[in-house]
């Protein structure tokens, strides 16, 4: 059985998809068999992040309607085969999203796949209730300010109250991803402390995702960071984030990126 | 079949509810107000509140325009204390009286969303083991709250009795609502956006910077909140 993973926030823009399909690929690179589900009916973005908007035929809503089965509607990816997406709807209604055909879809998807990974839409309504639903574990990106850690708090009691796992008195297993940290401007006192964001929420810490151009480039050129450029700062730091969901002990760092005093010498060399 | 009438039920039930007593000059009054309310940001947010009017007479008119005032600050009026029957006719909240502090009602834990408990005997402490998020609001008018973690900015806790906060009270912590004036608060760490104890209240632009960070307790002497660092008498030795 499969683990389901929600990649969650409350705020939008802060990284959620990025975070989505950069693990999701991490972790189909490391030998396991990853599906994505986009959770953003309306505003869906996830094909775009994963280069694959135009092989879109069917989407999730269509497959709850029993419009399309479930095999029709996973787009496989094109440079990493264990990875798969299954996309929003850009044009369905959002309530065409029932609680039961939710369920349903990733009980199945459970049984074929390791992870089944949900990227939330923003907010703390109906749309992020489902994409956390049913939850084993949650990401919940937080970018280094205080509405962003404000949101990721209130998210967090929604994790504890209105999942599957909180009915049954269990708990979702949650790992802060603190997206789009700045050094610079961190170090100015510009941005909130790691140390800080960590003492407010008071869940562990997954990762830390250093801003860069880089993520900006590999969106533009429809490809997770983690597969385009894997050496870069981001990919490096989203790759031992995925080693430690599969629950490998590894220390925290702040990836920077190696490659700038590289460039600078290739850029001699060819002057 | 079933007779009709065995489905209709009369169910009595207690809630605590938050109590605007005004004072003239109403001017003055709801300037203040407007202040309180600025500082604490969101917290009438619809919550629904008694307007007591015993200190502050008012005329028909007078009394519709107060409440349209207080509507028009996302306040809704839900009932009317301390004016003649005569005042209210069917446009305006019904008259209610008969109020007793909140620490005699057996109102319930109203623990943030879908955490409400079901209590076999009533105690008299609250122990919460989690932290209090933004969003989440405790109500535990019978007595004490023991929070082990920390509450967050955005989330309060409501205590008929002492709050003791292990972590940082970064919310609103009010204590005593039940006319407990005895009531403490205590906390590791104080970054609060709001202590009250029996309806003194400070915000945090009142509490001097000093106390931020550091362990404080927060009590009521006569009619002021008082607010002061904890030292431990180990280190006081030092
Ligand atoms: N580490 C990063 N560095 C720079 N830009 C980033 C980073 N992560 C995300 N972004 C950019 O921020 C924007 C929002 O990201 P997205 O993943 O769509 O957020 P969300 O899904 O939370 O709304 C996108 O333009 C994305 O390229
Ligand atoms: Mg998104």
């Amino acid at each position: 059985m499969g683990q389901v993973l929600v990649v969650t926030s409350g705020k939008g823009g802060v990284g959620k998809t990025t975070s989505a399909a950069a693990l999701g690929a991490a972790l189909a690179e490391s030998g396991q068999n990853v599906v994505i589900i986009d959770f953003d009916v309306g505003l869906r973005n996830l094909d775009l992040v994963m280069g694959a908007e135009r092989r879109v035929v069917f989407d999730l809503i269509n497959v709850i309607q029993g419009q399309a089965k479930l095999p029709q509607a996973l787009i496989r990816d094109k440079r990493q085969e264990r990875l798969y997406l299954l996309p929003a709807s850009q044009t369905r209604d959002k309530d065409a999203l029932t609680e039961r055909g939710v369920a349903r879809v990733i009980d199945d998807l459970r049984a074929t796949f390791d992870w089944v990974i949900c990227d939330s839409p923003a907010g703390i309504e109906r749309g992020a209730i489902l994409a956390m639903q049913h939850a084993d574990i949650a990401a919940i990106v937080t970018n280094p300010e205080i509405s962003s850690v404000r949101d990721s708090d209130r998210i967090i009691g929604l994790l504890d109250a209105k999942t599957e796992k909180a009915k049954k008195g269990q708990q979702v297993v949650k790992h802060l991803l603190v997206a789009r940290y700045d050094e610079s401007r961190a170090s100015s006192g510009d941005m909130l402390q790691i140390e800080d964001i960590v003492e407010i929420l008071s869940i562990p810490l997954l990762g830390i995702i250093p801003e860069s151009e880089q993520v900006l480039r590999a969106s533009n050129l429809g490809s997770p960071i983690t597969i385009c450029n894997p050496e870069s700062a981001p990919g490096r730091a989203y790759f031992s984030a995925a080693k430690r969901l599969n629950g490998e002990v590894i220390p925290i760092t702040i990836p920077r990126e190696r490659n700038r005093l590289f460039g600078r010498l290739l850029g001699g060399r060819a002057a | 079949m079933a007779s009709n009438c065995t489905r209709f039920r009369l169910v009595g039930r207690s809630y605590v509810l938050f109590v605007l007593m005004p004072e003239p000059p109403l001017a003055v009054w709801l300037g203040e107000l407007d202040v309180w309310a600025r500082r604490s940001h969101g917290f009438f947010d619809r919550r629904p509140v008694l307007l007591d009017l015993s200190k502050l007479p008012l005329s028909k008119p007078e009394l519709a325009a107060l409440i349209a005032d207080l509507k028009a600050r996302n306040i809704p009026v839900v009932a009317v204390e301390g004016v003649d029957s005569q005042l209210l006719d069917f446009t305006l909240p019904p008259l209610i009286h008969g109020g007793r502090p909140g620490g005699e009602s057996d109102a319930d834990t109203v623990a943030g969303p879908a955490e409400t408990q079901d209590r076999p005997c009533e105690p008299t402490s609250l122990l919460l083991d989690k932290p209090v998020r933004s969003g989440q609001s405790i109500v535990f008018t019978n007595g004490d709250v023991t929070v082990l973690g920390s509450i967050s900015s955005g989330a309060e806790v409501i205590a008929g009795g002492s709050i003791h906060i292990y972590g940082t009270l970064r919310g609103r912590a009010l204590a005593g609502v039940s006319g407990n004036a005895d009531a403490r608060i205590f906390c590791a760490k104080f970054d609060a956006e709001l202590v009250a104890i029996d309806g003194l209240y400070a915000t945090a632009n009142d509490t001097t910077s000093y106390l931020c960070g550091r362990p404080v307790q927060a009590w009521r002497d006569q009619d002021s909140l008082q607010m002061r660092e904890i030292v431990s008498s180990a280190r006081r030795r030092v």
